[in-house]
This record gives structure tokens, C-alpha cells and sequence, in this order.
């Protein structure tokens, strides 16, 4: 029982530091994929889509 | 064309909905016999009408249709599905006008006591629910549930999924209001703030809201363009969060299972601190996320102009999800909540203000080259002036969440100006625009039965969202500072109704603002209502979108 909980606390432990680093590179990966020069294209035609439908 | 031979039958769908609502028919006439509390009687009965009734459209419904379904294209075009649609828009206008009045009534209330009548039903402690459910959840949601249905069957060019299924979300999410408003006429609450609803509207809501996501992803997984387009990202956000929120708040044990009274599953703390993750995010995932697509759908069309950003709308919607959720605990400040909570609540909310920003100056910008048309369409006066509403009321959110800010602004009406500056401002004409454009869309009317009507519920309703907010600041502020005024012994300089005198006058402003508002949806309602009825139909319309039996 005392190894569970103290493989218990070091999982917790592990998740609640490493959430915010991992947060944080999803997010920055979100913004490299916005800005990625070949998405570009894709975005401003999408930008135009409510008005080219039938 | 047609087929005679082709046998008819009911779809599994039909034969199973069918089925299933009979079965609840008699269960709730059980539920309603053994009853331990009139309201839940009175609930259960209702469900058992409202299941036959079902069960008698289904089968109608089946008998009056051709034997084949609506096909999903006619000519290689989508066969779109505007029927649930047209439902929710006349649903919105409903509630709205119902909600905007148990408001002023409300509002009337404060201001003359007197109008509690000294009845139960009529009390302020029942009625005010009822307006904010009735303005957030029945006319804000049904807004949410008719424009995300057009959004995402025009952006994705594809006809909604299922056949019932878009029926059975609509239909049942105004039947979970019902038993909601109500019940709380009836006393029936659980004491959560906005999240009023008993436990067996809870879990009918959870049904409904289920089959929601279900005929939203599904239309999303059959779509004909391969993108996804930015709005579909903020409804299919506001769908997943709501449910989340929706169950995690939600838990608790009835005393009986023929008994509307529950208890919450924790107590204490953790639940006011639930309760706050929860209200907060339906702010944020309700009455934000999901207007937030109806801005970026309605203003490029309305104003005929691309997204000014598709890149910033990208940002704004990620930076918005990652950030939102943490923002609760500002509802918290210096009560029993830890104090490290209350600190990140309030850092969360500060940096709310750039997704915010940001949302604002997209929908704004996206006027860039059209700007004149501001002067020529009212209803795109609405929706841009709902943008503008929506900065201002979302930089002084932050602001209110700074601790020293709130000891002022808490429990004040300063927090009530707040609320309807976005909920009048910003939800409400964002609403309104969304509406003006959907119904001539959806009935297929050439335009609006009258702009000038349009351009007066403008000015009308701004007119009463000024006082509405105006009034509650000075109100708020003052109220603040009377109570925690001290005289020169140390003593507090006023007593309770000391205060609540002051705030007469500003009282009667409010309700004279929110009457203002709601002479305004009267404009409104007589506009659709003319649009509908006598307006011209679109002269292009193709033979091909007839029913192609």
C-alpha cells in the first residue's frame, strides 16, 4: 500500500510540474503552425469562405 | 422520377425514438403517481404529454413522408436543413422577449418591492432564475443551437446529420427549459448559479446535449470542404465545454427517485469552487465561445469582406480555450477559497484580456474597406457595435478580478452592470445581427421586411443598454463606498439601508433601460414576423431544391 501511494505522489507530483512546460510548447506549436509560411494559402483562402458558398 | 415500388418503412430511427418515448410515457406516469412533492408530480406529468406527443409526431411524421428521406444533395448541391433551424430562430424570439420581460419585471421589483405581490411564485428569489436562464440558456442557447446547424452545413457545404436527430436536440433542449423555468416558479432548485436545474433536468439535459455533439461532429466528418472553418472551432469548443461543465458541476443525490429535492455530491468549499469553475466557464464557453463563432461567420458575410486575420483568429481561439478555464476563482475573492487560487484566478483573468483583444480587433477589422456600410446597415451596425460591447466589457472583466478592484466591486450592482454590458451589449445585438440575417436566410426571403424598423430597435435597445449600465456603475460604486465608509470613532459611517435608499433612484433607471431594451426586441419580433409572412422570396431559388420525390 505505501509503495502505491508513493508511486501515487510521484506521478502526481511528475504531472503537476511538467503540465505548464507542456502547455506551453502545445501552445507555442499552435502559433508556429498559424504563422508556418506555407500555411499561409490555406488560411487566407479560408478567410473567404462564408462568402463562397452557394 | 419516382418510384412507386419502392416499399415504405420506418427508419430505425423513427421505429426506435418511437419506442423509447413510449416506454418514458408510462415510466413518468409512474414517476408522476408516486410522486413525493407536487412540482416533481407536476414534471413527471408533463414529460409523460411531452413523450406521447412525440411519439405521435414521430409516427405522423412517418406516414406524411415519402418513402425515400431528403436526399443529401440535389443536382451535386447541398439539400440543406433549415427546418430545426427555423424552429430555434422563432424559439429565440420567444424566450427572448419572455426573458427580456421576467427582467424588467424584476427590475420593477427592486425599485417597488411592492411588485413581489407577497406570492411565492412571484418573489424575486424565484423569478430572477427565471430571467437568467430564460436570457442565457433558452434565448442565448437557442441562437447558439439555430446558427451553429446554418454555420456548419454552409461552411462545411453538407446537409446536417440524421434525420430526427436535429429535431430531438431542438425540441428537447426547449423542453429541459420548461421543466427548468417552471420548477424554479414551483421553488425547484438546487442553489447553484446558473446551473439551477434539479437532477432529472440534468440528466435529460445531458441526453439532449449528447445528441447535440453527436449531430454537430457528424456533420463536421462528412463536410465537402476539407477545411474546417474557424467558427465550427468555437461552436464544437462551446459544445465539449458545456457538457464538461455541465457534468462536473452537476453531481449529486436525489433523496428520492420520485422526489425533485437533491443533495450535491461535496460540500463546502470545493463545491463553491466548482460551482465558480463552472459559472465562469459558461461565460466563457457559453456566452463567449459560441457568439465568438457567430461573429466570425455573420460580420465577413453580412459585411461581404474576408476575415481581416484567419492567423489571429487561430491564436484567439486556442489562447482563449488554454486560459479560460483558470479564470473562476476571481468569483472568490477573500472568502474561505485558498489564497494562492484566488491569486491565479485573478493572473488568469488578466491575461485574458489579449485573447479577448485580439477576438475584438479581428471581428472589427474585418470592416476594413466596408466601413461605410455601417451607415447603410443597421444590421451590421449590430453586430459591429456587439464587437465593440464585447472589448469593453471583456477589459473591465480583468480589471473587476484585480483583488483590491474587487474588495470594491464585489457584491455590488457594479457586477450586475458588468454582466449586461456584455449580455445586452454584446450577446444580445450579437444575437439580434445573427437573427436579422439567419431568418431572411433560412425562409429564403430576399431581405428584411424593414431596415428602418431595424435601424429603431438599434438605437431603442442602445438607449437602454446606456442607462441599464450607466446606472449600475454609479450605483455599484457608491454602494461600494458607503459600506466601507467609517467616521473618524471607527464606526461604519452607514447602515444597510442607508444604501439600499441610495440606490432608489439608479433602480428605476435600470428597469427604465431594460424596458428600452425590450421595446426593442418588440421592433424586432414585429420585423421577422413581417419578413416571414409577407416578405418576397428569393427570385433565384433553383427548381432543383424542391423535394425531389
Amino acid at each position: 500500500m505505501k509503495a502505491i501511494l508513493s508511486v501515487h505522489n510521484l506521478a502526481s507530483e511528475l504531472v503537476t510540474t511538467i503540465w505548464t512546460p507542456v502547455f506551453v510548447a502545445i501552445f507555442l506549436a499552435i502559433i508556429a503552425y498559424a504563422f508556418w509560411p506555407r500555411n499561409k494559402a490555406v488560411f487566407d483562402e479560408a478567410a473567404h469562405l462564408p462568402l463562397r458558398e452557394e | 422520377m419516382s418510384q412507386p415500388s419502392i416499399s415504405k418503412s420506418m427508419t430505425i430511427g423513427e421505429s426506435g425514438l418511437a419506442v423509447v418515448f413510449a416506454v418514458t410515457a408510462f415510466l413518468c406516469v409512474i414517476a408522476s403517481a408516486k410522486a413525493l412533492d407536487a412540482p416533481f408530480a407536476f414534471h413527471a406529468a408533463l414529460s409523460a404529454a411531452a413523450s406521447l406527443a412525440a411519439v405521435f409526431v414521430i409516427v405522423n411524421r412517418y406516414l406524411d413522408r415519402p418513402a425515400t428521406l431528403p436526399p443529401a444533395e440535389i443536382n451535386g448541391r447541398p439539400n440543406y436543413n433549415m427546418g430545426p433551424i427555423k424552429f430555434t430562430a422563432f424559439m429565440a424570439m420567444f424566450w427572448g422577449i419572455a426573458g427580456f420581460l421576467v427582467g424588467l419585471i424584476i427590475a420593477s421589483q427592486l425599485a417597488w418591492p411592492a411588485l413581489n405581490f407577497d406570492l411565492p411564485w412571484t418573489s424575486f428569489g424565484r423569478l430572477r432564475p427565471l430571467h437568467t436562464s430564460a436570457v442565457i440558456f433558452a434565448f442565448g442557447g437557442n441562437v447558439l443551437i439555430g446558427t451553429s446547424f446554418y454555420v456548419v452545413q454552409k461552411s462545411c457545404r453538407a446537409r446536417l446529420a440524421g434525420d430526427l436527430a436535429p429535431w430531438f436536440v431542438v425540441v428537447g433542449y426547449n423542453f429541459f427549459i420548461l421543466i427548468a423555468g417552471t420548477g424554479y416558479l414551483l421553488g425547484v432548485t438546487q442553489s447553484k448559479e446558473y446551473a439551477e436545474p434539479e437532477w432529472y433536468a440534468d440528466l435529460w439535459l445531458t441526453i439532449v446535449w449528447v445528441a447535440y455533439l453527436l449531430v454537430f461532429l457528424a456533420t463536421v466528418i462528412k463536410r465537402k470542404e476539407p477545411h474546417i472553418f474557424v467558427a465550427n472551432w468555437f461552436y464544437l469548443a462551446f459544445i465539449v465545454t458545456i457538457a464538461v461543465l455541465h457534468l462536473g458541476n452537476n453531481p449529486a443525490l436525489p433523496v428520492s427517485v420520485f422526489g425533485s429535492k437533491s443533495y450535491v455530491a461535496w460540500g463546502g468549499i470545493q463545491d463553491a469552487m466548482f460551482q465558480w469553475w463552472y459559472g465562469h466557464n459558461a461565460v466563457g464557453f457559453f456566452l463567449t465561445a459560441g457568439f465568438l463563432a457567430i461573429m466570425y461567420y455573420f460580420i465577413p458575410k453580412r459585411a461581404e469582406r474576408p476575415i481581416y486575420s484567419y492567423r489571429l483568429s487561430i491564436i484567439h481561439f486556442w489562447a482563449l480555450i488554454f486560459l479560460y478555464i483558470w479564470a473562476g476563482p476571481h468569483h472568490l475573492h477573500y472568502t474561505a477559497l485558498p489564497d494562492w487560487t484566488q491569486t491565479l484566478g485573478m493572473t488568469f483573468s488578466i491575461m485574458l484580456w489579449m485573447p479577448s483583444w485580439g477576438g475584438m480587433i479581428n471581428g472589427l477589422m474585418t470592416l476594413s474597406g466596408a466601413w461605410d456600410k455601417l451607415r447603410t446597415d443597421p444590421v451590421l451596425r449590430m453586430l459591429v457595435v456587439s464587437v465593440a460591447f464585447y472589448g469593453m466589457s471583456t477589459f473591465e472583466g480583468p480589471m473587476m478580478s484585480i483583488k483590491v478592484v474587487n474588495s470594491l466591486s464585489h457584491y455590488t450592482d457594479w457586477t450586475i452592470g458588468h454582466v449586461h454590458s456584455g449580455a445586452l451589449g454584446w450577446v444580445g445585438f450579437v444575437s439580434f445581427g445573427a437573427l436579422y440575417c439567419l431568418v431572411p436566410w433560412a425562409w429564403n426571403r430576399k431581405g428584411l421586411y424593414s431596415l428602418k424598423l431595424v435601424n429603431w430597435h438599434f438605437w431603442v435597445a442602445t438607449l437602454g443598454i446606456v442607462l441599464y449600465i450607466s446606472a449600475m456603475w454609479v450605483s455599484g460604486i457608491l454602494q461600494g463606498l458607503m459600506w466601507r465608509a467609517y467616521t473618524s470613532l471607527g464606526f461604519l459611517e452607514y447602515s444597510f439601508i442607508e444604501t439600499v435608499e441610495a440606490m432608489h433612484p439608479f433602480y428605476i433607471i435600470r428597469a427604465a433601460g431594460g424596458g428600452l431594451f425590450l421595446i426593442g426586441s418588440l421592433i424586432m419580433a414585429y420585423n421577422l414576423w413581417m419578413t416571414v409572412r409577407v416578405g418576397e422570396a428569393e427570385v433565384q431559388m433553383p427548381v432543383a431544391l424542391q423535394p425531389a420525390e
